[in-house]
């Protein structure tokens, strides 16, 4: 049997993505359902994320999935000594997916591929966290009604930043024009200019982060400018406060502007851009709901005609 | 005198393969690759030769033994210059060189410390992205290394 899992979304084809975006927005307009009544979904966390994890474990429950697993990797065999291969072995005879959070990078790839049933990366140390990114895309394609020519602003952290990394990849079908903002230690890293070059991906790179930057964007993506990211602390102090969206610098931007963050969010947003209409990272935080439910159904094989036919239930 | 006749001189081979042009510092490491140091053929390791290209050099004529392309190419990533010399009947009847293969796998180790190739008993996997330049990039983890940085397994 082919092995549906999702480990990464960057080979995904454009076809593909707006396929998922497609049956992401089925389950929003259904989010509760019985199709998957019977299976087990298993969450394999051996590193805690909180979020991810409940995000995971609603779109199973609200599916009719029952869920097992476990997050503190202290309470696992995995710090008895056990293999990874041999805790995917085991937990595959219980369950029908697998959804994995792991701390090493290629740790998803290798569970797919000594796994029976199809596992689901939710997150492998620095590499790749695919169901962000599709929630990231939803977002987008939800608010701007399309994904196609549309101007984004990767604000903070562009340089250990895994979601912005992604998101550009992905969106590399959709002719963007990106905008890169970030002091200079966290800028975005030249292999990643290189694949822009190498697609044809237009983009443009800022230090400065203020309303004049930001008065053509449809998208403006925000991320933590965290302290132990530098190897100069004088350069951290200079910075700090210069990557902060502020409600009176989006006065002048455009109306269809919408502000996303993937959470948890420190103090680059100021509270009081909350009740802006423009504000959505609360919202795309629940969209994440409806992009999992869509990526569980998928690797079981249940496809889009499926999910519309089981609306009519 | 040509490197064939100076290679043919260590000792006679009738029927096997000569190895040369292997950089003096790769010897032992082709030896390995290779796994001739579990062979039960009749080898002739010769080195410190002295090379036009190479300054020194190493030789390995392994009597009997005619390698695979796979087994080649598990070379390109130390010794990607070396040329092998077929020989039947004490002479040459066919010249390889090593070919970068389109990934390698169980022959490089991953330069993540983080990658769960280095945490995990398993084989490394690495495809060849850039065959000119040696540019592989890790099954698993995804990081690219250039061929300056690769250690072997
Ligand atoms: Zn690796």
């Amino acid at each position: 049997m082919e092995n549906r899992s999702l480990v990464t979304i960057a080979e995904h084809s454009k076809e593909r993505i707006l396929y998922l975006l497609e049956m992401a927005k089925e389950f929003e307009k259904k989010p509760n359902r019985k199709i998957l009544d019977g299976k087990v979904v298993a969450t394999l966390f051996f590193e805690p994320s909180t979020r991810t994890r409940l995000s995971f474990e609603t779109a199973a429950n609200r599916l009719g999935a029952r869920v097992i697993g476990f997050t503190d990797p202290k309470v696992t065999s995995s710090s008895k000594g056990e293999t990874l291969k041999d805790t995917i072995m085991m937990v595959s005879n219980y369950a029908d997916i697998i959804v994995m959070r792991h701390f090493l990078e290629g740790a998803a790839r290798y569970a797919s591929e000594v796994a029976p049933v199809p596992v689901v990366n939710a997150g492998d140390g620095a590499n790749q966290h695919p169901s962000q990114t599709m929630l990231d895309l939803y977002s987008i394609y939800k608010t701007q009604g399309t994904l196609e020519n549309l101007n984004i602003y990767l604000v903070g952290d562009l340089k250990y930043g895994r979601t912005v990394h992604s998101l550009l990849m992905a969106m590399r079908h959709f002719n963007p024009t990106f905008h890169f903002i970030a002091p200079e230690e966290l800028k975005m890293p030249e292999e990643y200019k290189i694949y822009c070059k190498e697609h044809h991906i237009k983009y443009k790179e800022y230090t400065d982060f203020n309303e004049e930057t930001i008065a053509d964007a449809d998208i403006l993506y925000m991320t933590r400018v965290q302290r132990e990211r530098f190897t100069d602390l004088m350069e951290y102090e200079r910075v700090k406060d210069v990557y902060i969206l502020r409600n009176k610098m989006l006065e002048h931007t455009r109306p269809n502007l919408r502000i996303l963050h993937p959470l948890p969010r420190v103090n680059e947003i100021a509270y009081d851009v909350d009740e802006n209409p423009k504000a959505y990272y609360f919202q795309q935080a629940q969209n994440g709901l409806y992009a999992r439910q869509a990526i569980l159904c998928d690797v079981l094989g249940i496809t889009l005609d499926d999910v519309i036919e089981d609306a009519k239930k | 005198m040509s490197d064939n006749k100076q290679a043919l001189q260590v000792a006679a081979l009738k029927n096997g393969t000569v190895i040369d042009h292997i950089p003096s510092d790769k010897l032992f490491t082709v030896v390995t690759l290779l796994e001739l140091q579990n062979s039960d053929s009749n080898i002739t390791i010769g080195n410190n030769f002295e090379s036009k290209k190479l300054g020194k050099k190493g030789i390995i004529k392994v009597a009997d033994r005619f390698f695979t392309d796979e087994e080649i190419s598990r070379l390109s990533v130390v010794a990607p210059n070396v040329k092998l010399n077929i020989i039947r009947d004490y002479e040459v009847v066919e010249k390889k060189q090593v070919q970068m293969p389109q990934e390698l796998r169980g022959i490089v180790k991953c330069a993540n410390p983080k990658c769960i190739t280095n945490n995990e008993p398993m084989t490394t996997l690495f495809h060849v992205i850039d065959k000119e330049h040696g540019v592989l990039k890790c099954h698993y983890c995804e990081k690219e290394q250039s061929k300056e940085g690769i250690k072997l397994l």
